[in-house]
Parts: structure tokens; C-alpha cells; sequence
């Protein structure tokens, strides 16, 4: 555990110039690579609009094809009419923007209260505590999803949105994310500053810390917003298809039109559509967020 | 302002907080920081930590989601998973799988974040597209690729049919089946841990290359002799973090079959890992068994903890290999 648990914080200024000198400029062969990857990773979203625009007769067809057709409002239609497929769609986005969003919200929040502690209060037991935080990164909890069922069943929350928000309500990734940040992003002067001004600690996180770390904060909540709308194991577990998250909601769509490739793809090209929109706004900051999140030397 | 500070010579001119006394204020300062990180410690033993170690108790009983009437059993789950086939069966898919998805993927992040760590011109359009996988959901993920990987009307295969491959039913084999999971996870995870090395590889020091090169490295060298060793603490984290997540794969192989219900893993279990047979036995066919599939919770949460370890002791080898 000891080579996780020294987390260096980010030095602030990025080194670029530093790292050109390092390697010079990349080469064609490298170009080239890096463009593969990305049409490697591109190429499976893209496909799934294919499949999405298209009726199942073109699907089935050989050689397969590969340019977009012109049924994806069709197919949108069939996802959303719970008539012919037995999905509550709207319900399902519904629910998943509700849950994601609390959790983003919550993360954020208690993330930058234990983030602030760390960095910038000084406590018994500190580093012992922090160290506890990241350890916890590495506890495989969703092996207690049956006692975790059982608590759900004595709380009343089967099938009930509390049981997937309570879990998720905190993540060590966050707290640690935080703290990184307002190590080297929130001067000591200026809490001194505050605490000379007479504002007890929780003034100082709410008028000093809180405004500052908000960068930070935006990066973590669309981070969150993200693992939260894709996370499937736990809701299936506990939510019913009568009111899924819109994964179980997919998932479900899957199980029942099995040979129904149009709209299956079509329900996860909605399901990925949201996501993919804030990605692509958003993509240098959600990247920058995790490159700083990551634990190094 | 109340009237009472205002004629109090001391407080004029001062806010109303300066008035705190003392003790107070010593209180704010030892006391509050664990007020502060008290809510991740609580919610992450309430819905967490306790769960996990209530498994072990439940392992010891014949509970039941239909009876909740339990009784204590002792160790009978566990004998009873030693001579289950479908269990062994299990962990070999696991164990399998995990293997042939997590070392390409490891190999594949740190060449991709060596390539990205050079000066680029549209940095960020490929740091995001090596991303954009990472947003996708697992859902998403299975099943356009189990799209992809079909037999009869799957890209893949035509493909592969243009090079003279013909028509391999991925879903039916064993070893097929493992390959086609593998490459769902390492599309969708690569990505972000070359970002995660890349992060660290900017951390590495100038001089110790520059020392590097007047020893007449070449850059292959350099990569292997510097970059590899300086970046292990993080080599070690993402291995560790991979078995974690690889070891409880469940989402991609739980769609990836025709009949989605039972999370049996194909026809013959040739996929079933550890984690849909957990499910299957709690969830999944009616039986809500919850003492057996909390023993089986147990065996992974062991088996995910000594190939950690076994890992974490193989990859701290690197720099006292290379030294």
C-alpha cells in the first residue's frame, strides 16, 4: 500500500515546454498510430448511430451497411412508445438524471468539506485518515451487495431511487481529487486572511475555499454525473424494470428484442447521447480532472 | 448589531465574531476538521465497509430473500462451493478472461500514453478520443459490440470473412467468447489508464532523461529504463485497480448472451464469471439463495485480495529488475 499512499500534489504550472525539449515534436509513425486509436475508439459510437438510423431488413444485409439511413426517428418513436415495447423510457431518463445529479451534487460537496480538512486544517491523525480514504479505493464493496439488499429491505427502498443514491452519496476518488486541488490552488495567505477577519472555519470553507474550488468542482460533478448515469450493477439489482435507471432500462430493452438490433442500439444511442453532448463541450476539463485525480510517485 | 456591542468600547468597530470566546474557537480548530471528513467515513461504513463484512456472516447461514427466518450453519456454504463445478467453472472464466483483458490493455495504455507524451500538435482531440470510450456505459459497451461480435450479421465477421476467416460463432466458444469480452474491456478502458500513466510520466524529472541520453539511452531505452520505473507506483495502482474491477466483471458477459435472464454465461457457462454466478444464485433464477451467494461474495472478495497482492509483489519487482 505504501506506493499509493504517497500523493504528490500536481505542480501547478504545466511543464510543456519542458516535456517538448524532452521528446521533440512526435513523428508521422506516431500521428498515424494515434489516429488509428481514435478512429478505433470513435468507430463502435458511430456504429451504434448506424444501427440506430436504420430498419432491421438493412441490418441484415450483406455486405453490411455502413453509412448512416434515415429510420433513427422511427426507431426513437418505438423506444419511447411503451406500447409496443414494454420499457418506461421517459421514466428511466427521468430517474437517471435525478439520481446522477443528486450524487453529483453530494459528491462535490462533502468531496470538498474532507478535501478542504485535508489540505488545509491540521488534525490528529491526519495522514493516517488520508491514507485510510485512498485505501478505500481499493475495497472491492459491491461484494456486499446481499447485506446491502437486506439494509435496502429494512429502510423500505426496493425499487425506491434512495437505495442507488445513498451508496454513492461519497467517493474516495472525490475527496482525494479535492484535496490535490486545494493544496496548490487555494493560498494559505487567504484562509489566514479570513481566520484574522474572525470567520470560524465553516465561514472559511463556505466564503474562501468553496468559491475557489470551483474548477475543480465543476470537473468532479460532470465526473460523477458521468459514473453515476452508467452504472448498472447495483441498480438491476434493486430497481425494477417498472422504474429503472435508463441502464436497466436499456439493459432490459436488450433482454426482451433480442434480434431487434435497431432497437436495442437505438436505446443505447440514447442512453449515450447526453453524456457524449457534455464530453464533447466539456472533454479538456473532464481529461484535466482525471490527470489530476491520478496518484503518481 | 444589537446595542449591547455597539456601546461596549472593545467590540466597536469589530465584528460580532471576534466576540467568540476563546474555548470556542479552540474547539472550532481541533474539533470541526473531523466533522468535516466525518460524512465520507460514515456513509462509507454504512453503505460500504459494513455490507462487505456482514457478507461474511451471511456466508454462515442458509438465509433466504423468501425465509427470513435464518439459521447458522457454519461452514456449509463453503464446503458446498468446493464440490460445485459451476463455481470452479466460474472462477477459470474469470481468472481467463481477466488475464487476456488486462495485459494487452496495460500494454496498450503505456504506448499510448508514451506516443501522447511527446509534442503533439491536437493534444487535446486525441487525449479525448482515447476518452471517449470511458464515457460510454458498460451497457452501451456490451451490447453494441455484442452487435459487432454476431455471427450472422456482425461487422466483425465480415471483416474477418474478407480475410478469409469465415463466420466464428464468438458467442459459442469458450476461448472465442473470452477473446470478443476482452476486447469490450480493453476498447473501453485503455484510454483512460494511458491518461492515468501519462499524468504520471509528466511528473518524471527532466534530468534524470537528460542523464539518460548522455549515457547514450536511446529513447526505446529510455522509455524502459526510466519512464517504466519512475512511473511503478502508478503501474501498481492501475494493475491493482484492474483486478479489482476485472475480477468482478460482470456487466459485459451479463449481456453479451442471447437470453439475458439467469446471467448463466451462454449455453454451456462457457462465460459465466464469478460475479453473474453470485448473481444468478441471489437474484437471478428464483432462488434468492443469499447465504450461498454470499459465500461466493467471500471467495472473491479473497481471491480478488491474494492476486492483488501477488501482483502488487510482482510489479514492485520492476525497478529491482531493471536496476
Amino acid at each position: 500500500m505504501s506506493a499509493v499512499a504517497q500523493p504528490q500534489p500536481v505542480p501547478a504550472p504545466r511543464r510543456r515546454r519542458k516535456i517538448a525539449r524532452r521528446f521533440g515534436s512526435a513523428g508521422p509513425l506516431t500521428y498515424l498510430f494515434l489516429l488509428v486509436v481514435a478512429v478505433v475508439s470513435a468507430f463502435p459510437l458511430y456504429w451504434s448511430f448506424v444501427v440506430a438510423s436504420h430498419d432491421n431488413a438493412a441490418i441484415a444485409e450483406y455486405p453490411p451497411v455502413v453509412t448512416p439511413g434515415h429510420h433513427l426517428f422511427d426507431n426513437i418513436r418505438r423506444v419511447f412508445s411503451s406500447g409496443e415495447v414494454n420499457v418506461a423510457f421517459w421514466t428511466a431518463l427521468g430517474n437517471s438524471a435525478i439520481v446522477a445529479g443528486v450524487v453529483a451534487v453530494s459528491v462535490v460537496f462533502f468531496s470538498a468539506l474532507a478535501g478542504f480538512a485535508f489540505a488545509k486544517l491540521r488534525f490528529r491523525g491526519e495522514t493516517v485518515l488520508l491514507v485510510t480514504v485512498i485505501a478505500t479505493m481499493l475495497v472491492p464493496v459491491q461484494l456486499g451487495i446481499i447485506p446491502l439488499y437486506i439494509e435496502m429491505i429494512h429502510l423500505g427502498w426496493v425499487n425506491r431511487l434512495p437505495a442507488v443514491i445513498a451508496p454513492n452519496l461519497v467517493t474516495a476518488f472525490g475527496v482525494f481529487l479535492m484535496r490535490q486541488y486545494i493544496v496548490s490552488s487555494v493560498p494559505d495567505d487567504l484562509i489566514d486572511a479570513a481566520r484574522v477577519d474572525g470567520c470560524h472555519t465553516a465561514r472559511v470553507f463556505w466564503h474562501v475555499v468553496l468559491p475557489a474550488v470551483r474548477p475543480a468542482a465543476a470537473v468532479l460533478g460532470l465526473l460523477t454525473f458521468m459514473m453515476t448515469w452508467n452504472d448498472f450493477f447495483w441498480p438491476l439489482i434493486v430497481l425494477t424494470p417498472g422504474n429503472p435507471t435508463v441502464q436497466v432500462a436499456v439493459s432490459t430493452l436488450a433482454s426482451g428484442y433480442v434480434e431487434d438490433y435497431a432497437l436495442v442500439l437505438t436505446g443505447t444511442f440514447v442512453s449515450i447521447l447526453p453524456l457524449l453532448a457534455v464530453f464533447l463541450v466539456l472533454g479538456r476539463q473532464i481529461i484535466g480532472g482525471i490527470m489530476r485525480g491520478a496518484v503518481k510517485g | 448589531m444589537s446595542t449591547g456591542e455597539v456601546t461596549t468600547p472593545a467590540a466597536v468597530g469589530v465584528r460580532r465574531r471576534r466576540l467568540v470566546p476563546a474555548w470556542v474557537r479552540r474547539l472550532d480548530v481541533k474539533v470541526s476538521p473531523y466533522a468535516y471528513i466525518a460524512p465520507f467515513f460514515l456513509i462509507f461504513l454504512a453503505f460500504g465497509l459494513f455490507p462487505l463484512g456482514y457478507t461474511a456472516y451471511v456466508s454462515l447461514t442458509d438465509r433466504n430473500l423468501l425465509n427470513p427466518v435464518s439459521s447458522f450453519v457454519g461452514l456449509e456454504n463453503y464446503a458446498n462451493l468446493l464440490h460445485d463445478d459451476y463455481f470452479r467453472n466460474a472462477v477459470v472464466n474469470t481468472l481467463g478472461i481477466w488475464v487476456i483483458a488486462t495485459v494487452p490493455q496495460l500494454l496498450i495504455a503505456l504506448s499510448l500514453a508514451h506516443l501522447l507524451n511527446t509534442k503533439l500538435r491536437g493534444r487535446t482531440i486525441f487525449r479525448m478520443s482515447v476518452l471517449l470510450p470511458q464515457v460510454t456505459s458498460l451497457v452501451a459497451v456490451a451490447l453494441i459490440f455484442t452487435q459487432l461480435f454476431s455471427r450472422d450479421y456482425g461487422l466483425i465477421n465480415y471483416v474477418l470473412g474478407g480475410l478469409g476467416i469465415h463466420q466464428i460463432d464468438w458467442e459459442a466458444g469458450r476461448l472465442s467468447s473470452w477473446i470478443a469480452l476482452s476486447v469490450m474491456v480493453t476498447w473501453r478502458w485503455a484510454g483512460y489508464n494511458a491518461l492515468i500513466y501519462l499524468a504520471a510520466m509528466q511528473a518524471i524529472p527532466d534530468e534524470l532523461y537528460e542523464a539518460a541520453a548522455i549515457d547514450g539511452a536511446r529513447p526505446f531505452r529510455q522509455f524502459i529504463h526510466v519512464t517504466v520505473p519512475m512511473i511503478r507506483p502508478t503501474i501498481i495502482f492501475t494493475v491493482i485497480v484492474s483486478t479489482i474491477g476485472g475480477l468482478q466483471l460482470f456487466t459485459e458477459p451479463y449481456l453479451f448472451q442471447p437470453i439475458k435472464q439467469g446471467a448463466l454465461g451462454g449455453s454451456d457457462r462457457q462465460y459465466q464469471t464469478v460475479a453473474m454466478y453470485l448473481y444468478e444464485k441471489a437474484f437471478g433464477s428464483a432462488q434468492f439463495d443469499f447465504g450461498y451467494a454470499a459465500a461466493i461474495a467471500w471467495c472473491l472478495f479473497l481471491l480478488i485480495a491474494v492476486i492483488s497482492i501477488v501482483n502488487y509483489l510482482v510489479v514492485r519487482r520492476i525497478r529491482s529488475a531493471e536496476a
